[in-house]
């Protein structure tokens, strides 16, 4: 024995109704919003202290039609997250397999035009150090990848290997997944708030 | 005294120890260095901190020794330092700064806040609510694991070209920005430290929520508890910005971007070739919008320490519980609007400094309620005046001076003759220093019999706190008067060529020996803790006769999985001196009836069913 057993790992608390990973997921998200909300702070007291005309209008930079296809693929990666939790619900591994495995294509959709509008800016040599816009661009566009990467990470495992848990504990499998499917949301919202931010205002 | 349930408690002892074998036949590597078990992983973090408070603090030793002696060779161990350091033994400016800089930075995120969160909060907490350990073990190890390498970088820094951080623990830019190669690693070490409270917090916040027996309803939590679940909310809330923050001035360092640069910069006569349009002061607000809560993520914990030892060597309960909680949780709230009180020199305006100075000033009434809450527990008490009782009676008034002090630096009428003097400097180390670290001893002193078995001994405990008490003060009274006078802090010559600071020179002096003299004073304790580790006296399992159930419910030291069976409460903490009982004590797990009629209000037993 290595861990002494743990209540409420699987099952809800009564009195507090959730079980120890939701509670955990919640607050971490808490602290990731506190994250991204400092960089977008930043933007906003960057932009506001900028000189008259110096802060360049995101468009006339960016590449705003190949953003707004990563918008889509990153909200139907949301859906087909939703749709594989509901396969575990259901108990079909079948479709849980196939939704699991749209969501972890769609976060590769997402980085590789992610990585041509990276590519593009550089060879314009558009680089973070070039002004405080692109600056604040490549930080949050990136901080932002690493949390896709790192989503795509754990469900790629749910996918594969870590599938073994479907038959041996179902329920945990499952709010597992659901934990997972929490920070893949918020790993799109985030990107729903960058969007407008970066590529529109 | 004997105990009701004795052949119960003997019982539970005998469940245990086929634990405890099952525990040794862990390999070395799993049992002590990737351990998941919380008590292991708090006794990793006291001693690793312990370390890093000792090293943060020889630093200063060095620093004070150039402030009393500026330009002279240290004698002895100056030469070993090297010619990049102190050639001859004469300190460069270069490293005197870095002295400055790690030690803050040392103490800060690597000794109190790891010591009073990571060793204490992991290793009491779950003993106190009745948790066979924190909610996930394999991530508390892992935030062990962050916070240890985070540690380790920041040491190696030391040994990067132009050596460690030296723009202060603040990392104010553009120094920082331009700085060498040692802030980066700086940055670095800071992700890992912030990673690793990130990660802490969270488990304690779950653990508290979810984890508690059956029957300890919120308000019978030790205030202890109370204390930790605040601070992790701190640490949840306030160290994501500074995080933002360190991957900016990363970016600034590394990929030239211009965050905290603003434009026209010019280093040594030559404009600085960057894009520009940044701004320094942006730094400033997201690192203190951390920094403000870190200071009472050092206070709380020590609070918490203290009002245990209290309660428990006044042995009566806690003068207004309620009070206290609602205090700690007020601080919580308010101390994320009172970050640019430390920026009031900065140019914001008056209608800024006006709102920090008010929250400033409101902050100050639920500290103050603490405080005067824990006085109030001495009033007519039979103290037993053991090791961690002087401690906590020391902090008491050291805490107090540490608190009134910062209400000049709180106005910003009176801060614009203070700011960046050596008064703060005495402000903010009475606090933190024969505030925190002493409650931190005094919470050393009380839960070593708890984690070991075994007793320290009373006598070098005493010589350990009389002259620490006494150097403590030598070093940081002068230092309020030097900054009334004018003296700025962070002097390379320790003032010695600045006209108005020459009455207050020679008290450089006395903080020096003072200095030097708490580092020897320390050998005591080094010596206590290691000795007593082996041949201490053994230990009782409730050996202080406390209330708590880590001390009711629990061996010493308590096994894998804590408790035998799931202790259930049946009343608040504090329960000492019951009128009407034969002992002077009465455990939260105790099922005596005598509790329900005679608890003192907040102590009826509530049957929450187990499961």
């Amino acid at each position: 024995m290595t861990t002494a057993a743990i209540p409420y790992t699987v099952e809800p608390r009564p009195d507090t109704g959730l079980n120890n990973v939701k509670l955990g997921i919640w607050l971490f998200l808490a602290s990731e919003v506190m994250l991204f909300g400092a960089l977008f702070a930043s933007y906003i007291l960057l932009r506001v202290g900028a000189p008259p005309g110096t802060w360049p209008e995101g468009a006339t930079i960016l590449n705003v039609p190949l953003a707004t296809l990563n918008t889509a693929v990153l909200i139907s990666s949301s859906v087909t997250m939703v749709m594989a939790w509901a396969s575990c619900m259901k108990r079909d591994l079948g479709k849980f397999r196939l939704y699991m495995g749209l969501t972890v294509l769609c976060g590769v959709g997402f980085l590789i035009i992610k990585a041509i509008e990276y590519g593009a800016k550089f060879q314009h040599h558009l680089l973070p150090s070039t002004n405080t816009f692109l600056a604040i661009y490549f930080t949050l566009t990136g901080l932002h990848a690493l949390h896709v990467i790192g989503g795509m990470a754990v469900n790629a495992w749910f996918w594969g290997p870590g599938s073994k848990m479907w038959h041996t504990a179902h329920q945990q499998f499952t709010n597992r997944v659901e934990t997972a499917g929490l920070f893949w949301h918020f790993v799109d919202l985030v990107w729903i708030f960058l969007f407008p931010i970066l590529y529109l205002l | 005294m004997a105990q009701p349930g004795t052949a119960e408690r003997e019982e539970r002892h005998d469940d245990h120890s086929a634990a405890h074998e099952a525990d040794h036949q862990l390999g070395f590597w799993r049992r002590v260095v990737f351990s998941v078990d919380h008590k292991v992983i708090g006794i990793q973090y006291t001693v690793t901190s312990l370390f890093f408070l000792l090293f943060g603090f020889s630093l200063m030793m060095l620093a004070r020794w150039q402030l009393a002696n500026p330009g002279e060779a240290l004698p002895v161990i100056g030469a070993l330092f090297g010619a990049s350091r102190m050639p001859g033994g004469v300190m460069l400016p270069e490293f005197y700064n870095q002295l400055g800089a790690m030690h803050g930075t040392i103490m800060v995120f690597m000794g109190v806040v790891p010591l009073a969160v990571g060793g204490f909060g992991n290793f009491v907490v779950p003993l106190q609510i009745g948790a066979p350990d924190m909610a996930f073990p394999r991530l508390n190890m892992a935030s062990y694991h962050a916070y240890f390498w985070g540690g380790v970088i920041m040491l190696a820094s030391f040994f990067v070209p132009g050596g460690a951080a030296q723009s202060g623990w603040t990392s104010y830019p553009p120094l920082s920005d331009i700085a060498p190669t040692g802030q980066t690693v700086w940055l670095v070490g800071m992700i890992f430290l912030i990673t690793s409270s990130l990660l802490g917090s969270i488990n304690f916040i779950v653990t508290i929520i979810q984890l508690r027996a059956p029957g300890l309803t919120f308000f019978r939590l030790p205030f202890f508890v109370w204390a930790q679940f605040v601070t992790a909310f701190l640490l949840l809330l306030a160290f994501p910005p500074l995080e933002a923050a360190s991957f900016m001035q990363l970016m600034d360092r590394v990929a030239g971007t211009s965050f905290f640069l603003p434009s026209g910069l010019v280093v040594t006569g030559q404009a600085l070739e960057v894009s520009g349009g940044g701004s320094p002061i942006l730094w400033q607000h997201l690192f203190w919008f951390l920094a403000h809560p870190e200071v009472y993520v050092l206070i709380l914990p020590a609070m918490g320490i203290i009002a245990e030892v209290i309660a428990n060597n006044t042995r009566k309960p806690l003068w207004g519980y309620k009070a206290l909680v609602y205090s700690v949780v007020g601080i919580g709230f308010l101390s994320f609007v009172v970050w640019a009180h430390h920026m009031f020199l900065t140019g914001m305006g008056t209608v800024m400094n006006a709102f920090f100075q008010t929250t400033t000033m409101i902050i100050s009434i639920p500290s103050v309620i603490i405080l005067t809450a824990l006085i109030l527990s001495l009033w007519g008490a039979s103290m037993r005046f053991n090791t961690p009782m002087l401690f906590a009676l020391a902090f008491l008034p050291m805490f107090g001076i540490g608190g009134l002090t910062g209400l000049p630096l709180g106005l910003s009428a009176a801060d614009i003759h203070l700011h960046d003097t050596n008064y703060v400097i005495g402000h903010f180390h009475y606090v933190v220093a024969p505030g925190t670290i002493f409650a931190l001893f005094a919470g050393i002193y009380y839960w070593f019999p708890k984690a070991t078995g075994r007793r320290m001994s009373e006598t070098l405990g005493k010589l350990h706190f009389w002259p620490s008490l006494l150097f403590m003060n030598g070093i940081f009274f002068p230092m309020l008067i030097q900054g009334m006078a004018g003296m700025q802090r962070r002097l390379y010559d320790g003032g010695a060529s600045y006209s108005h600071a020459q009455d207050v020179l020679w008290w450089n002096d006395v903080m020096s020996w003072s200095a030097w003299g708490l580092g020897l004073t320390q050998v005591f304790f080094i010596v206590n803790f290691f000795w007593s580790l082996k041949k201490g006296a053994p230990a009782a399992a409730n050996e202080w006769q406390a209330t708590t159930l880590e001390w009711s419910a629990a061996p010493s030291p308590p096994p894998h999985g804590n408790f035998a069976v799931q202790p259930v409460v049946y009343r608040g903490p504090y329960e000492y001196s019951v009128p009407g009982m034969e002992r002077d004590y009465l455990p939260q797990d105790d099922p005596s009836e005598t509790a329900a009629d005679t608890g003192s209000g907040h102590g009826l037993p509530d049957p929450v069913p187990a499961e």
